[in-house]
C-alpha cells in the first residue's frame, strides 16, 4: 500500500540562511503511530507546519493521500488534522464556538451531535459555553485537540502534545491515540518525552539538526540499539570477583552482594549459560537474578550525543 | 470553493463586532455627532452655503466617507492581524481555503462593518441637516466600492504590520489627513489655486467629490473621474493582495 504520507527531499532555508530542514524524506503508513523524537530546534515542526501548509518549502515535494500539498492542497488539508505546539486559541471565544469554527473552516457542515460527542471525550463538555481564556493550560490543550477532531482529519499531527501537562492528562491523551488509531487515524507526534514515544508508538523517527537520524519499527530500534545488563544478587557477599570469572568482565555491587553483567540484546551468543554454570562452579550461591534493558532515552541520548 | 470556511470566518469576524458594540458603533455616532455640532451649528452658521448647499448638509457625505474609511481600514487590519499575533492563524493556514476566500471573508466582514456604520451615520446625519441624495443608485456604489477597496486595504496593512504601532499607523496618521486635506468640509474652489493642485494627488479627494456628488449634484471632479480613480485604486489593492497570497508574504515564511 502507498504511503499515506509521503515526503522526499524536503528542504527549508530562512533568509538568513539558516537551514532548518536539510532534505528530509520519510515515509509514514496508514494507519501507523509515528514518533518523531529530537532536541529543541531539530526541525521537528518546521517539517510538520510545511505538510500542513503553514510554512513554505524550499525544495521537495510532499504528497499526502496522493496529493500534493502545495497544488493539491484542498485535497490533502481536509484529511490533515494539526494540534500545535503553542497553546493559540482566540482569547474571547468559547469552547463550543471555537470548535464549530474549524469545523466550518475545514469546509464541513455543522454537525452539533458530533461536537457534543467530541467535547464529551476530552471532559470538555461541562466548559463548553466558557471563554477560552478562563480555561487552564490542560484544558486549552484538550480544546486544541477537539477543534482537529471537529472535522475528522485521517492524519493526525500532534506537535508536543503533552508539553506541559500534568500525568493524568498525559495518560488521558495516550488513552485518546489509541482509540483514534483503532478507528483507523494515521498519527504522527513529536515529543521531547521518550517513554511516551516508547509508550504508544509503532515507529520512531530521530531526528536533529534538520536530519532523520534513523527511522525504524520501535521494537526493532530497542533491540538493536538497545544493550541488557543481568544482575546476579548474591546470598552472602564477597569482597571481590573470583578470578574464574575475569573473563565476563563482572562489576561488582557496592555493598558485595551482586554481580553486574553486560551483554549486547541481539547477540547470538550472550554467554548467560556459561555464565551461570561459573559461578554455580565458583561456590556462589545466587538469592535473585534480573535483567534490565536500556530504555529507548538512552538509545535517544546516544545517538544524539554521538552526532556532535 | 469553500464557503463553509467563508461562512465561518465571516461569523466570526461579525460576531467580534458584536462583543465590542459600544466602541464600533457608539464611539463613532459620538464622534459624528460633535462634528455637526462643532462643523455645522457653530462654523455653519457663519458659513452658511457652499455651492447652494446649506454647510451642514454639505459636509455630511464627508464625514460620512471619514467614517466610512477609518473602520474599514481599522477593521480589515485589525481582522487578519489579531490572528497573526494570537497565533491563531495557523489555522486558516492549514485549513482547506484558498487565499481569495481568506479576503473574500475578511474583507467581506470588514467591509459590512463599515458600511453599518456608515449607514448609521448618515441616518445620524439626517436628524441634524435635511439631506437628499440625487442618485441613490451611485451612491450605493460608491459607498460600497470604497467599502470593499479600503477594507482591502487595512488587510494589506494587517499583514504587513510587525507591531500594534504599525497596524495603526495608517489609520491615525494617513488617513485623518487625506480625508480632511480631500475635502470632507470645503469645496477645493475655496483653496488658493496652488492648493487646489496638491489636492489633486489625494485619493479621497475623488471619493469624497464622487460620494457627494451623488447627494447634491455638486463636485470638485468629474463624478466618471471619481469612479474610474475608485476602480484604479481597488484594482491596485487587487493586485497587492494577490500578490501577497503567491509569495506568502510574512505569512508562510
Amino acid at each position: 500500500m502507498a504511503p499515506i504520507v509521503s515526503i522526499r527531499n524536503l528542504t527549508k532555508s530562512y533568509a538568513t540562511g539558516f537551514q532548518a530542514l536539510k532534505g528530509v524524506s520519510l515515509d509514514i503508513e496508514e494507519g501507523e503511530i509515528l514518533a518523531l523524537l529530537g532536541p529543541n530546534g531539530a526541525g521537528k515542526t518546521t517539517m510538520i507546519s510545511i505538510v500542513c501548509g503553514i510554512v513554505n518549502p524550499s525544495g521537495g515535494t510532499v504528497t499526502v493521500g496522493g496529493y500534493d500539498v502545495v497544488k493539491d492542497f484542498r485535497k490533502t488539508r481536509e484529511i490533515i488534522g494539526l494540534v500545535p505546539q503553542e497553546l493559540t486559541l482566540d482569547a474571547f471565544e468559547t469552547v463550543y464556538n471555537t470548535v464549530a469554527f474549524s469545523r466550518g473552516l475545514h469546509g464541513c457542515k455543522p454537525d452539533p451531535a458530533l461536537i457534543e460527542r467530541i467535547l464529551r471525550e476530552l471532559s470538555l463538555y461541562d466548559k463548553k459555553d466558557t471563554m477560552l481564556r478562563h480555561l487552564s493550560g490542560g484544558m486549552r490543550r484538550r480544546v486544541l485537540i477537539a477543534k482537529a477532531l471537529s472535522y475528522e482529519p485521517k492524519v493526525l499531527f500532534l506537535d508536543e502534545p503533552t508539553a506541559g501537562v500534568d500525568v493524568n492528562l498525559r495518560k488521558d491523551m495516550w488513552q485518546l491515540v489509541e482509540r483514534l488509531r483503532a478507528a483507523g487515524v494515521t498519527i504522527i507526534l513529536t515529543t521531547h518525552y521518550i517513554e511516551e514515544a516508547e509508550e504508544i508508538a509503532d515507529r520512531i523517527g530521530v531526528i536533529n539538526h534538520g536530519e532523520i537520524l534513523l527511522v525504524e519499527e520501535k521494537k526493532a530500534l530497542m533491540s538493536k540499539l538497545g544493550r541488557k545488563q543481568l544482575t546476579v544478587e548474591l546470598a552472602d557477599p564477597v569482597e571481590t570477583v573470583p578470578e574464574a570469572l575475569a573473563q565476563y568482565k563482572l562489576s561488582l555491587g557496592a555493598d558485595g552482594r551482586s554481580f553486574v553483567y553486560d551483554y549486547e540484546a541481539d547477540g547470538g551468543r550472550t554467554g548467560i549459560t556459561s555464565l551461570l554454570a561459573a559461578l554455580a562452579a565458583a561456590g556462589l550461591r545466587l538469592k535473585d537474578v534480573s535483567t534490565q534493558q536500556s530504555s529507548l532515552e538512552d538509545i535517544f541520548v546516544a545517538l544524539v550525543g554521538e552526532e556532535k | 470553493m469553500n464557503f463553509e470556511a467563508i461562512k465561518s470566518i465571516y461569523a466570526f469576524e461579525m460576531a467580534r463586532t458584536r462583543r465590542t458594540l459600544l466602541q464600533s458603533v457608539v464611539s463613532p455616532v459620538i464622534s459624528t455627532s460633535l462634528y455637526f455640532i462643532v462643523f455645522g451649528a457653530a462654523i455653519g452658521s457663519r458659513v452658511q452655503e457652499v455651492e447652494g448647499v446649506p454647510y451642514g448638509a454639505f459636509i455630511a457625505p464627508g464625514l460620512i466617507m471619514l467614517t466610512l474609511l477609518n473602520q474599514c481600514v481599522s477593521n480589515g487590519s485589525f481582522g487578519i492581524y489579531f490572528p497573526k499575533f494570537m497565533g491563531t492563524i495557523y489555522e486558516i493556514l492549514s485549513a482547506p481555503v484558498a487565499m481569495s476566500e481568506i479576503v473574500i471573508a475578511y474583507v467581506g466582514a470588514a467591509a459590512t462593518k463599515g458600511l453599518l456604520i456608515g449607514t448609521i451615520i448618515l441616518i445620524t446625519a439626517s436628524f441634524f441637516v435635511d439631506i437628499s441624495i440625487a442618485h441613490p443608485f451611485m451612491m450605493i456604489l460608491f459607498f460600497v466600492l470604497t467599502a470593499v477597496t479600503f477594507s482591502l486595504f487595512g488587510f494589506m496593512i494587517g499583514i504587513w504590520a510587525k507591531d500594534f504601532e504599525q497596524l495603526n499607523l495608517v489609520p491615525m496618521l494617513v488617513i485623518p489627513p487625506l480625508v480632511f486635506l480631500g475635502g470632507s468640509f470645503y469645496s477645493i474652489d475655496m483653496l488658493p489655486p496652488f492648493w487646489q493642485t496638491v489636492s489633486h494627488f489625494n485619493p479621497v479627494l475623488y471619493l469624497v467629490s464622487g460620494f457627494r456628488w451623488s447627494f447634491y449634484e455638486i463636485a470638485d471632479v468629474n463624478p466618471a473621474i471619481s469612479l474610474a480613480m475608485v476602480l484604479v485604486f481597488l484594482a491596485i489593492c487587487l493586485t497587492v493582495t494577490a500578490w501577497i497570497f503567491r509569495t506568502g508574504y510574512k505569512l508562510k515564511n
